[in-house]
């Protein structure tokens, strides 16, 4: 499905999560009160933290919740278990037991992608897929019965009208001058976004509404994406809840040891042919895990399954059609550089983000990939140092600027990388409406000269609503550095709108950079074959030239930040200066005033004295 | 001297003024200035509310066919008669029931319809003829020497809301009232079973009224009976835990088609209902059953029932889309390496379901495939469901968790099988004056309380939106009572239903919590500052003032004397 066709785009909010859960836990407990979306289906989430309440008001609801309680008597019954009697019918028994047999309309997929990587970190990138033959979106015919597809997200994609979603939890910075490119790009901390269908009538409401049932889906609070700026990524999850096939290796104490980790969850309709006629919507729960096992295995560059995850692989999932493990061998053809062990002769090449790489590729659904043993424990031994890196095509960089409280500047360097190439990029920034963005100070440079962009749109922001959205389309000039900036002014918050370790600063989300870069090699355009999974995520249209998504660090803004205790000063000195200025007003209205008789200066009092003593009269 | 006198008096007044715009301005000032919003409750129709007089209205027509009464009887009908009945359940809640009986004598068409060979074809043929309103009852007094019924069968009660009796001798030589009264203890056990009976109504009452009196097993039903609310979830989930063995199918959408919808569309005026399904791999119980050797089976005992549960349900996962309650319904395939499996109950005898219920929770059912296939065939292998078996089961936990109670009818009354809609007439009315009864109590309570709470706690701000919300569940209240006592029960339940929404939705707005947290320390510390120094001088001229008038008039006192 094109982009084109979809009504409206909900802005990519992306946020850093590594400060205090510092979004109101309050509102979680009014949610799970109110709202019951709690909700835990597939997923094993870890909900503690988010549940874990300690505010006034929730006390102050569970004095409502007793108010209530106590008057009505509590009736909680203690879930008896009682057998239940049924008088059988016969007569309906036969009619129903022919053999009903549908096809199933849902497949499952599972795949393993490990690529070591140049900088001796080892790159894991988990893919589960599953595709339902199915229109959610159909008027009239609910979609209700569900086999493979979680009910909780499809119960999600129907009530919102939702086309789309895309929704990210990643923790650590994808470093693509050491790593190259992921798979699956992924900003650091939590990213939501949403194409809803165009029978919404009222899209805010509707992501408010989305965004509050995800939180609780995912134990994160999402819900408040667009005003705060931190979530709190805590779901772990295991596709299908399964400890089974691929899913055995997901240990969340390894998982969570490493140098960087992501989570994310992709629903979109896809194409089953090339007419697009039929239908069909895929869900893709991935996870991509780097891990630093040069450190972390005493200088000893070797690696196996057994080492990342405390696991092996014994079987593939029973569910899956498919279940593949690969391994990217393209810089070790003759095995010069390591050894992996055990060796499979299946090989197979694929192009992903305009490279040709080749895999190992271990299937298990075959009995004979794990050997006499009966379990798969890929071993990596390296034997030499391994070549450079090729640069990436496109890389980003971002940074704040400036000195002081009041300014900044928000620093973009965009490179592009290809010798002789020049391509667009689509630039989108979404900052927060506290950091005010001078427009009119946009400035646009590639070699030191000015590079006017083609398409700029731009939504200002309004206080406490929406965050600023800026648009842009620059030409990137071959093998060049293009800046992009803008100046800020900070905001002064109200002083109950900081979060508790205001000093900290405030995070200012990723900046996406999407282009179609142009490929080095013919890409694969014919989308309905079959393809790892890994590299069918962004379709191809064309040979020359794939998309790809960049996205920038995060930005740590400090704010001003007021003394707190400022407010009761403030009352207590403007109290003082009423006080002073009544109590000598008061003073002065009710002082009783009396005429002094004034006293005689005192050479004459002095000269009546001598006077007394001798007789004379006195002086007046 | 006498300037002095002058300037003193003038400070007196200027204190005196001070003060005076303190208390007349400044006091007032700040008073409204710092008040907390409180839009206005009808608290007095409120606590009128506290106290509970529900009247309930059943109009029942007798109707008398040929051959029942003899021509000197008949003369003085039709007539109607009034029956009341008082129960004080406890100080502040009273029942009170009026049955409103009209006796008449059968149409034509009617006795044509009665002249059917079965009493199946006489009510479906007295439907056709007459559709009686919501709650009513109708019964048919047939001769003793009818055929219509078998021979041990004394009442008989339709799908719809009619009742068959074969009045017993009514002697030709007994007045009209007599005969009457001969038929009235029947007449109201039909009542009793077709409309609700007092220990219904009590226990409808429970949220209300904590009584001891009420019996075990009206109290049980109602325990079982999941809450009123707006709409229910009801899902039914597969759990296969042995994907390996077993490719288990099953054709729940046929199921619920054909066997759930009917019975829910029935219960329509009650609550929305929505289904699903899901099918959960890999889930397993949270405990092992042990082998028994005596069946050579797995057995699960009862008491292990909720260990059993609690990880499945982790899983189930509530509903994402909307608040109301969730019914689940499990269906259990074991694994190839635990089968059969049955479920024991306290007594230590196999279930012949094989199936359990949890109070307001839902039903699990374990469903055994061991024998269908052979224990050599090739893994997964293919089971087919039958949905008839597990929707049967499914669909009587369904209909105790909904309160659709067993009644257990009383000696020598027939009771018709709901057939093909899987609930009767009449007992949607039934269901239909317990939820009313209970809707009405409950949204009482909770508007009482949440007035109570309002009350006593100064600090909650009430908003216009909840003052609106209050009132209306008082006046959906009042209007429910009053339709109840006029014998409207389908507006009755209504109304009932939105006072329930109304006072929930009243009870849980967020708004409330909003300023609750302020302590009155606090508060002080940031006053004090203000106050203090204000309010010091002026109390202290005030005194000094107060000191001097005494002692002036104690002085002219002393000059008078």
């Amino acid at each position: 499905m094109a982009p084109e066709e979809a009504v409206e785009l909900v802005v990519v909010f992306s946020f850093h999560a590594q400060g205090e859960p510092r979004v109101n836990e309050l509102w979680m407990t009014r949610t799970k009160k109110l709202k019951q979306v709690w909700t835990k289906l597939r997923f094993r989430s870890s909900c503690e933290k988010s549940s874990d309440n300690t505010g006034a008001e929730q006390s102050a609801s569970d004095a409502l919740q007793e108010a209530k309680s106590g008057v009505s008597g509590n009736n909680e019954d203690e879930s008896q278990w009682q057998s239940t009697d049924v008088e059988m019918d016969k007569s309906v028994e036969a009619k129903d037991s022919l053999s009903f047999r549908p096809a199933p309309k849902d497949q499952f997929q599972e795949e393993l992608i490990i690529r070591p990587l140049h900088s001796g970190d080892i790159y894991a990138s988990f893919q589960f897929r599953t595709i339902w033959d199915t229109d959610f979106l159909q008027e009239g015919n609910k979609v209700s019965h569900y086999r493979l597809f979680p009910k909780s997200l499809g119960q999600v994609l129907s009530k919102f009208s939702v086309r789309e979603l895309h929704i990210s939890f990643t923790q650590g910075f994808w470093r693509t001058m050491q790593w190259g490119q992921p798979f699956i790009p992924s900003p650091p901390g939590a990213e939501l976004w949403v194409w809803f269908q165009d029978t919404v009538a009222d899209v805010d409401e509707n992501w408010k509404e989305l965004t509050n049932v995800l939180s609780g889906i995912f134990c994160a609070s999402l819900n408040f994406i667009d005003t705060t700026n931190t979530v709190q990524p805590s779901a772990s999850f295991k596709p299908l809840g399964l400890g089974n096939g691929l899913a055995t290796l997901m240990k969340s104490e390894k998982l969570f040891h490493s140098s960087f980790h992501s989570q994310a969850v992709h629903i979109r309709p896809v194409c089953q042919d090339v007419q697009c006629a039929k239908p069909a919507w895929e869900l893709r729960q991935t996870l991509n895990v780097v891990f630093d096992l040069y450190t972390s295995g005493q200088s000893k560059k070797e690696w196996s399954l057994f080492k990342m995850f405390s696991r092996t692989l014994t079987e593939a999932c029973p569910l899956a059609s498919s279940s593949k493990v690969y391994v990217d061998i393209t810089d070790n053809p003759e095995g010069e550089l390591f050894e992996l062990s055990p060796a499979t002769p299946v090989l197979s090449q694929a192009v992903v983000l305009g490279d040709r790489r080749t895999y190992s590729v271990y299937d298990l659904t075959k009995a004979d990939t794990f050997g006499q043993l009966r379990s798969l424990n890929l071993l990596l031994r390296w034997k030499g140092e391994n070549g450079d890196m090729l640069r990436p095509l496109l890389h980003a960089e971002r940074y704040v600027a400036g000195f002081g409280l009041q300014t900044g500047e928000i620093h973009t360097l965009v490179y592009n990388n290809h010798p002789f190439r020049a391509f667009p990029v689509l630039l989108l920034e979404s900052v927060p409406w506290y950091l005010r963005l001078y427009i009119h100070t946009l400035k646009v440079t590639s070699k030191s000269r000015d590079n006017k962009p083609s398409y700029i749109h731009y939504q200002p922001s309004k206080d406490r609503q929406r965050p600023h959205l800026l648009e842009m389309l620059i030409q990137l000039p071959p093998h060049s550095v293009t800046e992009v900036t803008v100046q800020f002014e900070r905001a002064l918050l109200k002083w109950t709108e900081y979060p508790p370790d205001p000093n900290h600063g405030f995070y200012v989300g990723s900046s996406v950079i999407s282009a179609l870069v142009p490929s080095m090699v013919a890409m694969d355009t014919n989308f309905t074959q079959e393809h790892p999974l890994f590299s069918s995520f962004f379709p191809v249209k064309e040979e020359s030239n794939f998309f790809m998504r960049v996205y920038t660090e995060p930005l740590l803004v400090n704010l001003p930040t007021p003394d707190f205790s400022m407010p009761y000063n403030v009352i207590c000195l403007t109290c003082t200066v009423v006080a002073v200025g009544y109590g000598s007003f008061y003073n002065l209205l009710t002082r009783t005033f009396q005429v002094d008789e004034p006293s005689l200066p005192l050479a004459k009092r002095l000269a009546n004295l001598i006077r007394r003593v001798r007789g004379v009269p006195l002086l007046t | 001297m006498a300037a002095l006198q002058l300037e003193k008096q003038r400070g007196r007044y200027a204190a005196l003024a001070i003060a005076a715009v303190v208390i007349v301005v400044g006091i007032p000032l700040w008073w409204k200035t710092t008040e907390t919003y409180r839009a206005w409750l009808p608290f007095s129709e409120i606590s009128e509310l506290a106290t509970l007089r529900l009247q309930l209205t059943v109009n029942t027509e007798v109707i008398f066919s040929r051959g029942t009464l003899t021509p000197e009887q008949q003369k003085k009908i039709p007539l109607s008669h009034v029956k009341e009945k008082e129960h004080e359940v406890d100080g502040k809640t009273g029942l009170r029931y009026k049955f409103e009986t009209k006796y008449r004598i059968a149409t034509i068409m009617e006795e044509d319809a009665l002249n059917q060979p079965s009493g199946e074809e006489a009510d479906l043929s007295l439907h056709m003829l007459t559709e009686s309103a919501c709650g009513s009852v109708v019964v048919y007094v047939i001769p003793e020497s009818s055929t219509l019924l078998p021979q041990d069968v004394k009442v008989y009660v339709g799908r719809r809301r009619t009742a068959l009796l074969r009045s017993t001798t009514i002697r030709s030589s007994w007045t009209l009232k007599e005969a009457l009264s001969s038929l009235d203890p029947q007449v109201e056990q039909i009542v009793n079973t077709m409309s609700f009976s007092h220990q219904d109504i009590i226990a409808a009452l429970s949220d209300r009224v904590r009584l001891a009196k009420v019996t075990k097993e009206s109290m049980a039903d109602s325990m079982r009976a999941i809450k009123s609310s707006p709409g229910y979830e009801i899902t039914f989930s597969l759990l296969n835990p042995d994907p390996k063995s077993h490719n288990v199918h099953w054709n729940i959408e046929g199921a619920v088609h054909s066997y759930v919808q009917p019975l829910l569309n029935k219960l329509a005026p009650i609550a929305n209902f929505s289904v699903d399904s899901q099918i959960l791999y890999f889930a397993v119980l949270g405990v092992n059953p042990r082998f028994d050797n005596n069946v050579s089976a797995y057995t699960l005992s009862a008491d292990s029932l909720s260990h059993v549960i609690n990880p499945v349900e982790a899983r189930l996962g509530s509903n994402a889309a909307s608040s109301n309650p969730v019914l689940n319904f499990l269906l259990y395939v074991p694994d190839a390496h635990h089968s059969p499996l049955f479920i024991k109950d306290r007594s230590k005898r196999g279930a012949p379901s094989n199936a359990f219920h949890s109070p307001r929770w839902g039903g699990i059912m374990v469903y055994n495939v061991n024998d269908m296939y052979e224990p050599e065939a090739q893994l997964p292998v293919d089971i087919n469901i039958n949905m008839a078996k597990v929707m049967g089961v499914f669909l009587a936990q369904l209909r105790l968790m909904l309160g659709v109670q067993h009644t257990h009818p009383p000696p020598g009354f027939m009771l018709q099988s709901p057939g093909s809609a899987g609930l009767a007439d009449w007992e949607l009315d039934r269901l239909l004056w317990s939820r009313s009864v209970e809707n009405i109590a409950t949204a009482s309570t909770t508007i009482t309380s949440l007035a109570q709470l309002l009350d006593q706690i100064g600090n909650i701000v009430i908003n216009d939106n909840i003052a609106q919300q209050v009132s209306n569940a008082v006046t959906s209240l009042q209007s429910a009572v009053a339709e109840l006592e006029a014998g409207n029960l389908a507006l009755a339940l209504q109304y009932s239903r939105e006072a329930i929404l109304a006072s929930e939705r009243a009870f849980f707005n967020p708004s409330l919590l909003h300023l609750l947290y302020f302590p009155d320390d606090q508060k002080f510390a940031i006053y004090i500052p203000l106050f203090l120094p204000m309010c010091v001088p002026i109390v202290l001229s005030l005194l000094k003032i107060v000191k001097e008038t005494r002692r002036m008039r104690a002085e002219k006192q002393a000059k008078n004397d």
